[in-house]
């Protein structure tokens, strides 16, 4: 395993949990009812704070004076590492739902390889971050049943989500080289991963997934992603783009 | 390391000082309570260099309150005269609301939060009403005002209540 391996790894992690959450935000205040608003903005901000954690070490190891706000806020598209799952739009609650379940479930997946895994830092990380997980994995999974299995117009819009969302979930069990160097199972991710969503899907009343089923998109895990991550970054970096080196 | 003696009652005092800060989100618990402070080392004291190093821990990855309190700990322990301040903040072990004090709980079931109860390891109806003591609540929200509670309400006294999580 060579450092260049673990920085790139370590940016994946963080720019994921970053790019999801930047996502989840855009709900703050718009949420279907006030409960919902809370939980899917507490839900993002422990996303924030795990890509925080992953920045933080990122940037330690990259040294030279890095810091979290360089590589979060002066990175371009191309050097973001994100799954593309991540950078889909929010679409409806159905949608954003769904992909929080997703992901949820992969990195209650992955993290558990990273308990046991070679470096103590991701470890760590992924030890207090999987408290936080789990939560997410709960209470994202019952609502994609509440939708699934609740009304026509609710089961209509679930299964519409599955469409616009399942093509790139292929891409998380892709190994990326830097994933391949830390010697993450990929094939134990994914059985696992699938297992779970579709006990999930069974109880949503949803036809059961198969990732044979059709094209998955690839290319986020080495910086090659959809046009969405352009203008959510140009949002996201504006401030510190316009104003270098702004603080409050 | 140590250049010269440290005195254990300067020690005690520092602990005494940390008791005194309190979470910004919740401000009926000290970090002491929330059990956040996991160390502190007094490498020279106040007599010599004074210089400190305090270990926190985050409770959630997230909680905006970390930045606040690891301030508001540096500027009481340069009040106090120390010059060199060290804050870390530990990852590992993670945070659990099993260090939270019994006096914290207390206090906390006082403020009007229902304390964390390890048979609500996850938040369902029947926690009880930290205002009347009634089981019959029910669960409104697994996600409450900050990141670290949950929202209830009780069906006797019909008060809405945060619920400290299990964590």
């Amino acid at each position: 395993m060579t450092n260049a391996s673990l920085i790139d790894f370590t940016l994946y992690l963080a720019d994921s949990t970053l790019i999801l959450g930047q996502r989840n935000g855009d709900w703050c205040g718009h949420g279907p009812v006030l409960e919902q608003d809370i939980a899917i903005t507490n839900v993002t901000l422990d996303l924030i704070g795990q890509s925080r954690s992953f920045y933080q070490y990122a940037a330690q190891l990259i040294g030279n004076g890095c810091t979290e706000d360089q590589l979060a806020y002066w990175r371009n598209e191309r050097e973001f590492k994100n799954a593309l799952l991540c950078e889909r739009p929010n679409g409806d609650w159905a949608q954003t739902i769904l992909r929080q379940t997703f992901f949820s479930f992969y990195q209650r997946e992955l993290f558990t390889q990273l308990l046991h895994g070679a470096d103590t830092t991701l470890s760590a990380i992924a030890e207090k971050s999987l408290k936080e997980v789990r939560y997410h994995c709960r209470w994202s999974s019952e609502w994609v049943c509440r939708l699934g299995d609740g009304t026509q117009e609710s089961h209509e819009r679930m299964l519409a989500a599955v469409e616009n969302l399942w093509p790139y979930v292929g891409e998380l069990f892709v190994a990326a080289p830097y994933e391949t160097a830390l010697q993450i199972d990929t094939a134990t991710l994914k059985s696992n991963w699938m297992d779970a969503i579709t006990a999930v899907f069974t109880e949503a009343t949803l036809p059961p997934p198969s990732l044979t089923s059709t094209f998955m998109h690839t290319g986020g895990k080495n910086g090659q992603h959809t046009e969405a991550l352009g203008y959510l970054l140009a949002e996201l970096q504006y401030v510190q783009r316009s104003y270098p080196g702004c603080e409050w | 390391m140590r250049a010269i003696a440290i005195d254990d009652n300067e020690l005690q005092d520092c602990y005494a000082l940390l008791g005194t800060i309190h979470d910004p989100e919740i401000p009926v618990l000290s970090i002491l309570d929330l059990g956040i402070v996991r160390n502190i080392e007094l490498l020279h004291s106040l007599q010599d260099t004074g210089h400190i190093r305090v270990t926190i821990t985050a409770t959630y990855t997230g909680c905006p309150a970390m930045d606040t309190i690891a301030t508001l700990i540096r500027m009481e322990l340069l009040k106090k005269g120390y010059k060199t301040i060290e804050i870390i903040t530990a990852i590992a072990p993670a945070w659990t609301t099993d260090w939270m004090s019994e006096d914290g709980k207390e206090k906390l079931k006082r403020y009007g939060i229902a304390p964390p109860d390890k048979r609500f390891e996850i938040p369902t109806d029947g926690i009880a009403c930290p205002q009347c003591g009634s089981s019959n609540t029910r669960l409104l929200s697994e996600f409450g005002s900050t990141a670290c509670k949950s929202l209830l309400q009780c069906n006797d006294c019909a008060e809405p209540f945060d619920y400290f999580k299990c964590h």
